[in-house]
């Protein structure tokens, strides 16, 4: 079972990785920030999933950091945009 | 090959490859989005190192507070670049600087690989130091971190401070002592508001968790301060919250606290257990809990005050 | 039983995030592109956590597994929503 888990854990991990082509591609830099956010929400998974199958203890207090600062860095790019946005209004 | 080593080495091509795309990016907001995923990455990298404690610190400091901070600085250099457009750097300059990043980088790899095969270690002795007595603590790196190399801590914090006062003394003369301009301009979203506040106090929560459990289990001061300055800026994004003024009393005090009261105990325990930063054995786990928590408010308070930046002088 | 539980949910979460991943590269617009990705950050973390719980080894880690997922949850719904807005507002 723990190998199932791990192997879950790498596929979602190299799924979402492949999502980050987004942020090369764009084209806009909403798209880019989307690629982050499924890797943030992805790598969340991963790390329950690694937590679980490998009992290393603290692990889940990481997916737990990470969940709440999954918007952290989001709401400081949309701030960006808008004050762009509202600068040239 | 098991399962575990082909996720180990899919993860380390990933960071590899995005730490080039980052560096190569010519956007600057992509290449933000870029570092910010690679900071995620080096998390879970961390985890499988089996260090969850720098994870979280990778996490908090790497994915979050840098990002926001990259992301403030890229905003200013905007402007910078609208107002004054200077001239391109030229070949010969390119070539010499990258031929320097190539010395330093080609010196960085010729001491590595001539490390002696046993390289000198401190290691045991901190390990030795750490399940001693007067480490009082079942979470090795905390008692590596305020008993074994209590004074290096100490300073750390005090650097975190200089850096705060570096930011600060970039300001205008006119500006000194008032608060730095708030991290967003116009008015924000309902949504941001809404989101600010149930993070923030959620947040506030886990922070507190994560230096309380830091003691037993992976966490600790750095790692729950750095938290807490997180939903600190939160708060500041969606104008919950304003930047304080830097002449504050309340703001200086805050700041100072941790490395203050690390340096009182310090000296007490000269006094008390024999040595300079030593402490009593039966008060060991009390006082560090005691320290660190004063180092929590200290790191929650200068790592918004550096994103934020030197005081606002107003109208431009 | 509680395996076969985990198996299920868990191959379902790891669905969702490919299928997340394929809307995120494919759609042809940034808001069907947000459309897929806020099924991934929701439904795929959400299946893993549910996979997971039968797991924990005590109620307060199962706790901790649904706020993380609650967390994610919030987050998720909030920051669709500024995209969203930030688009639109692009667009005008």
């Amino acid at each position: 079972m723990d190998e199932f888990l791990l192997a879950a854990a790498g596929v979602i991990v190299l799924t979402v990785a492949v999502g980050l082509a987004r942020i090369l591609r764009g084209p806009d830099d909403v798209d880019r920030l989307m690629a982050v956010q499924l890797l943030g929400a992805g790598g969340i998974a991963a790390l329950l999933l690694t937590a679980y199958a490998t009992r290393v203890p603290g692990v889940d207090d990481v997916a737990l950091g990470l969940a709440l600062l999954a918007a952290f860095a989001a709401m400081a790019f949309l701030n960006h945009l808008d004050a762009s946005e509202g600068e040239s209004e | 090959m098991s399962v575990l080593a082909a996720l180990d080495l899919g993860l380390a091509l990933l960071v590899v490859g995005v730490a080039a795309w980052t560096v190569s990016a010519r956007n600057l907001f992509a290449a933000v989005v870029g570092y910010v995923a690679y900071g995620l990455l080096l998390a879970l990298v961390w985890v499988r190192l089996y260090a969850p404690d720098v994870a979280l610190t990778e996490a908090a400091v790497g994915g979050g507070v840098t990002g926001v901070l990259l992301v403030t600085a890229g905003k200013r250099l905007d402007a910078l670049a609208s107002a004054e457009i200077g001239a391109p750097p030229g070949r010969g300059l390119k070539i010499f600087a990258g031929a320097l990043a190539a010395l330093v980088a080609g010196a960085l790899a010729w001491v590595v690989l001539t490390l002696p095969s046993t390289p000198p270690s401190l290691a045991p002795a901190a390990a030795e130091a750490a399940s001693g007595p007067g480490a009082g603590l079942g979470n090795p790196i905390t008692a590596v971190l305020i008993s074994y190399r209590s004074f290096d801590t100490m300073l750390e914090k005090v650097v975190l401070i200089l850096a705060v006062l570096g930011v600060w003394s970039v300001g205008a003369d006119a500006a000194w002592g008032r608060a730095p301009a708030p991290l967003r301009k116009p008015e924000p979203d309902g949504a941001m508001i809404l989101l600010a506040q149930v993070l923030a106090p959620v947040g506030l929560l886990i922070g507190l968790h994560i230096f309380w459990v830091g003691a037993d289990a992976p966490g600790g001061a750095f790692q729950g301060g750095a938290l807490l300055a997180a939903m600190g800026m939160v708060a500041m994004m969606a104008r919950l919250m304003a930047p304080p003024r830097i002449d504050s009393r309340k703001l200086r005090l805050a700041l100072v606290a941790g490395p203050a009261v690390f340096l009182v105990v310090g000296v007490a325990g000269l006094m008390l257990a024999g040595h300079l930063f030593a402490y009593p054995q039966n008060f060991a786990k009390p006082l560090i809990l005691f320290i660190e928590a004063f180092m929590v408010v200290s790191i929650a308070v200068a790592l918004p005050m550096l994103v934020s930046g030197p005081p606002d002088g107003g109208a431009k | 039983m509680s395996d076969l539980f985990s198996l299920v949910a868990i191959c379902a979460g790891v669905f969702f995030f490919f299928a997340g991943t394929v809307g995120l590269l494919r759609f042809p617009d940034s808001l069907t592109r947000l459309h897929a990705l806020s099924k991934a950050d929701n439904l795929g973390l959400g299946l893993v956590v549910l996979g997971l719980i039968p797991r924990a080894d005590t109620p307060l880690a199962a706790l901790k597994l649904v706020v993380v997922w609650a967390l994610a949850l919030v987050s998720g719904a909030s920051t669709a929503q500024l995209i969203g807005r930030a688009l639109r507002r692009g667009r005008k």
